[in-house]
């Protein structure tokens, strides 16, 4: 039986196939509890979920906040502002101190890669990591696993390039340990500056010509561009990102015909997509957010009170 | 008169290319006669049968924290972990609070280390005043107060120019030039060494490319100026090449490497672990063989630590704010001779070569070298000795360690300055 109650998700890096499986089956039931008249599903009740987050964040964090409280737990928000972190207090100490409330799980976000690992030494609760600076963001990667098994069917064997900030993208790190261990064929384009060789050693493809890696795709996930790198050596300015990297009808010819559009948000409408893409037949960018709380209650059950399965008559 | 008969150990003596079982016989702090079968009446005899007993070792890239910063370290804490470690003469560096880049800092320094040193401490100073990279340090009333060399440890002098003037100028009173080597702009913001495990790890890297750099304008540098430089911590392998080939054509180039890019990498940095936070980061094995290479060609002169004692609230913090840097004094011998010479990787000639004689060349100090009249300065070690090593019982404040809880095949035995032990089979005796 496969069951990943007790166990933190501190990345998709190194998380078995069967554990992804797992997980996505459970969130399509969850789908149907949040796509019903009654969301409500007590499956969590008398737990507690503490959602800190250190970065700004809202759509991840009322997702979570969601989920938590569709399963009937008890929520609370944890930001920096207003509590003691700004009196100086370590982060190990602030672990401690919502530990010791008897908090269940711990869902963060932190400016820092690694936190959650760092996390995970100092408290017992469960960690789940809701993004840790450039490197992972794996209930992203999940949500984004899920809605292209929704559309497609399958997620062995399908083109996926990845479009963007690569280096400093967390979305982009989950999704390619993700789609790896569920067997597709991963691509990743963007300007050379934010996309660097070495991560061949990943085993995924890396394009700098984007026509070419949009050839036979199955899915492309266009990442959020962050207007800060511009005109720091990045890229010389968003226009010229755009002409090279932005994804739109017409670029998406060279791709398969039923090709999927995602992006996890928020959108940069004009620079990294064009508003024909993102709200055209090809894209299923609203639907990643309705999937991202069927995911996220999906992993906080199964984590916190876990099984093969879940079952949800009420 | 005191008197002290080292006997029967295995004197490594690379200056003079010595390895033989002889005794040393020390009188009033000095060495007094070397040979077999030495006798002297009511002399304390140390029985070394089964040991190496080595010119003292010297570590001449110490960060003892004083003054400024006595909750990371001080001269009292610093010099225990030195003798517990093996070591009977370190260097520190000069990136204190205030910097030392005047005489009367290295006066005051030596007041302290006086009183407070349990080993023999050299001091070196800055080449810019407050370590701006500005306007020269008063090196020669430095010079003058004792200061052995001048560096910005810590940081690359960015400016050329002022490089160039700063070289020139030390070598007046005949003191190398140490230089971090990492291109400012390159390492902005970066975390660990640049390459597959940090694009993994989604941190910030340091490229090779950085010190490769900086490495190249140093050593041009020197060769246009025809002074010396030594090159600190070296840890790429362009930048062993670069200094492979300069010496070769005679370039007054010289260079350390530490046991942590000798034996570990940027694998370590997989969990986060901010014990392995450093800088100049621990790079991948391409770049590590590399440097191992050049100790055993000789391109590389010395073995030292880079001691870095931070406390321990610092480094319990998430990765990106942990400050880089951690002790070595404690575990240096332990490691290098697990790693390069029980693996044979590296001999014990060049060993004991790289972590005391060179370092005394390189310096210009009258040490490394086990002969008549010469200070009694001895490192004793048990090259079979196992021990795990315990970072919360070291002597230095600062308990952050890569090596924590590894098993290690060698030790210092007992450390010998001015013919007293001031360490023995693990306690340090003041």
């Amino acid at each position: 039986m496969v069951s990943i109650q007790g166990k933190s998700l501190l990345g998709l890096q190194g998380v078995p196939k069967e554990e992804i499986e797992l997980i996505l089956r459970v969130a399509k039931k969850m789908k149907s509890v949040v796509n019903s008249g009654n969301k409500k599903l007590p499956l969590l009740h008398g737990k507690s979920v503490v959602n800190m987050f250190w970065e700004p964040s809202t759509r991840t964090r009322g997702s979570f906040e969601m989920a938590a409280k569709y399963l009937g737990a008890d929520v609370i928000n944890f930001t920096p502002r207003g509590s003691s972190i700004q009196k100086g207090e370590s982060f190990r100490d602030t672990l401690l101190t919502v530990t010791a409330m008897g908090v269940d799980a711990i869902v963060m976000r932190q400016k820092q890669e690694g936190s959650p690992w760092f996390a995970r030494t100092c408290v017992d609760p469960i960690i789940i990591n809701a993004g840790d600076g450039a490197h992972e963001h794996p209930t992203q990667g999940l949500l984004d696993l899920f809605t292209i098994q929704e559309v497609k069917g399958h997620l062995d064997g399908l083109k996926v390039v990845i479009v963007g900030d690569i280096d400093h993208g967390r979305v982009a790190r989950s999704n390619i340990y993700g789609l790896q261990a569920m067997g597709a064929d991963v691509h990743l384009a963007g300007p050379r500056t934010l996309l660097q060789p070495e991560l061949e050693s990943m085993g995924v493809t890396v394009h700098y010509d984007l026509d070419e890696a949009l050839e036979g795709a199955d899915v492309v996930n266009v990442l959020r561009i962050q207007r800060e790198r511009q005109g720091i050596g990045f890229f010389p300015s968003a226009g010229e990102y755009n002409s090279l990297f932005g994804i739109s009808e017409k670029r998406l010819e060279q791709a398969q015909k039923d090709v999927l559009v995602l992006h996890p948000g928020p959108m940069n409408r004009g620079i990294e997509i064009e508003p024909d893409a993102c709200y055209g037949g090809h894209s299923s960018i609203q639907e990643q957010v309705k999937n991202g709380v069927s995911v996220r209650m999906a992993v906080l059950y199964l984590t916190i009170i876990g099984g093969d399965d879940v079952d949800i008559t009420r | 008169m005191l008197t002290l008969l080292v006997k029967g150990g295995r004197v490594i003596n690379p200056a003079v290319q010595q390895d033989e079982i002889c005794d040393i016989l020390i009188e009033n702090g000095k060495i007094k006669a070397v040979g077999a079968n030495l006798a002297a009446d009511g002399a304390e005899i140390y029985d070394a049968s089964g040991l190496v007993v080595a010119p003292g070792f010297i570590d001449m890239h110490v960060h003892l924290r004083q003054p400024g910063q006595s909750e990371k370290e001080t001269i009292a804490s610093g010099t225990r972990a030195a003798a517990a470690g093996g070591i009977t003469r370190i260097a520190t560096m000069p990136n204190t609070k205030p910097v030392i880049d005047k005489a009367i800092l290295v006066d005051g320094m030596k007041y302290k280390i006086e009183r407070e040193g349990v080993v023999k401490v050299e001091i070196i100073g800055a080449i810019s005043k407050k370590l701006e990279g500005q306007e020269l340090s008063g090196m020669g009333g430095m010079a003058k107060a004792g200061a052995v060399a001048f560096s910005d440890d810590g940081r690359f002098v960015e400016n050329s120019d002022f490089m160039r003037k700063a070289m020139e100028y030390a070598s007046m009173f005949h003191k190398v030039i140490i230089d971090h080597c990492e291109e400012q702009n390159l390492v902005q913001g970066g975390q660990m060494h640049e390459g597959a495990v940090s694009n993994q790890l989604g941190l910030k890297g340091r490229p090779a490319v950085a010190e490769d750099i900086a490495v190249a304008r140093d050593i041009l540098l020197a060769e246009a100026t025809g002074t010396p430089v030594h090159i600190a911590h070296i840890s790429t392998k362009n930048a062993v090449d670069m200094v492979r080939c300069a010496k070769a054509r005679g370039v007054q180039v010289t260079a350390e490497a530490t046991p942590q890019h000798l034996i570990l990498t940027d694998e370590a940095l997989r969990t986060y672990d901010t014990r392995f936070k450093v800088n100049p980061p621990l790079r991948s094995d391409e770049h590590r063989a590399a440097v191992v290479e050049g100790l055993k060609d000789g391109t590389i002169d010395a073995i030292v630590t880079d001691h870095a004692p931070h406390e321990w609230e610092e480094k319990d913090q998430e990765f990106n704010l942990a400050p880089s840097g951690f002790v070595g004094l404690e575990t240096s011998i332990g490691a290098v001779l697990t790693y390069l010479y029980h693996t044979d990787t590296v001999g014990l000639m060049t060993i004991v070569r790289a972590m005391s004689t060179a370092q005394a060349e390189i310096l210009g100090l009258d040490a490394g070298i086990i002969a008549p009249g010469k200070d009694a300065d001895l490192t004793v070690i048990d090259l079979d000795q196992e021990w795990s090593v315990d970072a919360a019982a070291f002597y230095s404040k600062g308990k952050a360690s890569p090596f924590d809880e590894m098993i290690f095949k060698g030790k210092a035995a007992a450390t010998i300055v001015n013919g007293n032990f001031v360490m023995k089979n693990g306690e340090v005796l003041r």
